[in-house]
């Protein structure tokens, strides 16, 4: 019988302490992870946790906003950073509005964010990723979903997908249908959570007809090899055309670059973040249930901060990815040891 | 097999064991072994074992009075649980695809699955129910500005209490809610009622509807990328299934 000690200090729920075991482990995937994003010539840099809220709230969307707010000795308010992506944005445009472009920057840090009750979220976690500034879609796609591949397979994660989509297509396909309002964001709603009976519902409510409403649900469900770009353009319109065209030249460049293998095209993706523009991705591997991390364009994010530039990157969480190569370690064993 | 890891700091479960006799090797990003498919238990689990047989899937195993909780089938795994527990195991990945009320994915709207398809059995709605010819509901509305609502659906009643614009204390109970507000402990309860009959014998009676649940389809959200070919094939035998047996 093993008797474990009350935490007599303890440490908010959401929160751990990282021991030596693990740690030497997580040491090892950051120092690979850095390794390839340095060799793809993306230099490390670090911002601080904490920032003035007003500049990153710039991030604009409440899925971006920051759950910890406080005020320092003069009154001024601050907030914990929730991602990286708007501290970088910060800092390029503070430090290299007039760099050479394309600016390549990585990191690896911690960002925070509220969590559910009871369900072990944490406050507190490590991103991994990189940002690629200057350089438009699909070159500047490739390049990063690229980056990405390189990453899972230096974590030793090779049964890993990405799955790629675009940000822009259910926004230009209702405005297509004219479905606007209350009606149109039930429906990006229902579609952001894959509710399909809901969605079923909320078309109907919109009133765009069937065969519209059967359009939107079917692309939804659109997801595989390049061979669902035919698929996709089958069920025609602009909005489609337009993210069937974009979806193409990424995907025909990544097979040029050799780096396709992985990808996924997915026309139902929709990725929370409310910065995205265009291409967007996801990491999944099959030993688990979760997300491991992601990515897109985003555009027209960098205006906020008076940079008219192209960008896109993705993050990784550092965690989920450590659970992945001990995932995908034991079942090699598992396998070797079958084989015997 | 090796022992697994429960990681918990992160929510992100392994697998369940899966045996390895499928044998079943895809490419070297392709999931293994058959597709896991999450069954309720209890008042769903017949009709559940009727579709599946109409959409072709072989659910005698599952069939009898075995104690077992997993069976194998030609094509799929099927896990047998109470219905509030096919969102967990969704969600965490521990089964690919499950079936469950609406009624549970209302009061665990925060697990994140995909929700694929009405299955349209199983219909039943959940209510506002209160004594029969008693006033207690609407006295403690207008004269205290609050109800007490004792429910086994506590995050239901709160949305649609708080949707409605009224304060309600919410009594939380596991067992037959219907004994609250015969016994002084509730003024109402929010229950879910298939054919009001364990309403009108305990002398209670529906006052308000809420909404109407129906079985339904759900994935996990990795296993509907990485298995898509497998959950959509799924998922139209059993919409085809569901449309003859005459559900919606």
């Amino acid at each position: 019988m093993t008797i474990v000690r009350r935490m007599i200090h303890p440490i908010p729920p959401g929160t751990r302490d990282v021991l030596p075991d693990e740690m030497r482990e997580l040491r090892r995937l950051n120092r690979r992870l850095v390794d390839v994003f340095e060799d793809a010539g993306y230099g490390e840099v670090a911002t601080p946790a904490i920032e003035y809220d007003e500049v990153l709230s710039r991030g604009d969307r409440p899925s971006s906003a920051s759950p910890y707010r406080f005020f320092d000795e003069n009154g001024d308010l601050l907030a914990l950073r929730s991602d990286m992506t708007v501290p970088i944005a910060r800092l390029v445009a503070t430090r290299f509005a007039d760099a050479p472009l394309p600016l390549r920057l990585c990191y690896l840090a911690s960002a925070y964010r509220a969590v559910l009750p009871q369900r072990g979220e944490m406050r507190e976690f490590v991103q991994a990723g990189i940002e690629l500034i200057g350089e438009p879609g699909p070159d500047g796609t490739a390049e990063v979903i690229g980056v990405l591949e390189a990453a899972l397979d230096a974590a030793g994660l090779d049964r890993a997908v990405i799955g790629l989509g675009d940000a822009d297509l259910y926004r230009g396909l209702l405005e297509e249908f004219g479905v606007e309002g209350e009606a149109r964001d039930a429906v990006l709603d229902r579609l952001a959570t894959h509710d399909l009976v809901g969605l079923g519902i909320a078309l109907e409510a919109a009133g765009i007809g069937a065969t519209a409403a059967e359009t939107c649900i079917a692309l939804s469900q659109l997801r595989g090899g390049s061979e669902v770009l035919d698929r996709a353009r089958e069920l025609g319109g602009e909005a489609v055309e337009r993210t069937v065209v974009r979806l193409q030249e990424t995907y025909e460049t990544l097979v040029d670059r050799g780096t396709a293998e992985r990808v996924q095209i997915d026309f139902g993706l929709l990725r929370d973040l409310g910065y995205y523009s265009g291409a967007i991705f996801e990491v999944y591997d099959p030993a688990v249930g979760h997300v491991l991390g992601g990515g897109g364009r985003y555009d027209d994010f960098l205006s906020g901060f008076g940079l008219d530039l192209p960008a896109a990157g993705f993050s990784l969480y550092l965690e989920r990815v450590h659970v992945a190569q001990m995932e995908e370690e034991s079942r090699r064993r598992e396998r070797a040891a079958a084989d015997v | 097999m090796s022992p697994r890891w429960r990681r918990s700091h992160d929510g992100v479960n392994g697998r369940l064991p899966m045996s390895s006799e499928g044998g079943v090797i895809g490419g070297p990003t392709h999931p293994e072994g058959p597709l896991t498919l999450a069954v309720p238990r209890g008042a769903l689990f017949s009709e559940t074992l009727d579709l599946l047989d109409a959409a072709g899937v072989d659910t005698a195993p599952a069939r009898g009075d075995s104690r077992s909780l997993i069976f194998h089938t030609d094509e799929m795994t099927l896990v047998t649980m109470r219905p509030s527990d096919v969102p967990t195991y969704v969600e965490a990945g521990a089964a690919d695809v499950g079936i469950t009320g609406k009624d549970v994915l209302l009061e665990q709207s925060d697990r994140v699955v995909y929700e694929l398809l009405d299955l349209g059995y199983g219909r039943c709605r959940m209510v506002l129910a209160g004594r029969r010819g008693d006033e207690r509901l609407g006295e403690s509305q207008r004269r205290l500005g609050m109800m007490r609502i004792a429910t086994k659906y506590p995050r239901i009643a709160e949305r649609y209490f708080e949707g409605t614009g009224r304060q309600i204390e919410l009594i939380e109970v596991k067992g037959s809610v219907e004994l609250a507000p015969l016994i002084g402990l509730a003024d109402g309860i929010v229950d879910l009622v298939a054919t009001g009959r364990t309403l009108a014998e305990n002398d209670l009676e529906v006052r308000e509807e809420i909404v109407d649940c129906t079985a339904r389809l759900v994935a996990n959200r990795v296993a509907h990328k990485l298995r898509a070919a497998e959950v959509d094939d799924l998922t139209a035998r059993l919409r085809a299934a569901s449309q003859v047996g005459g559900g919606r």
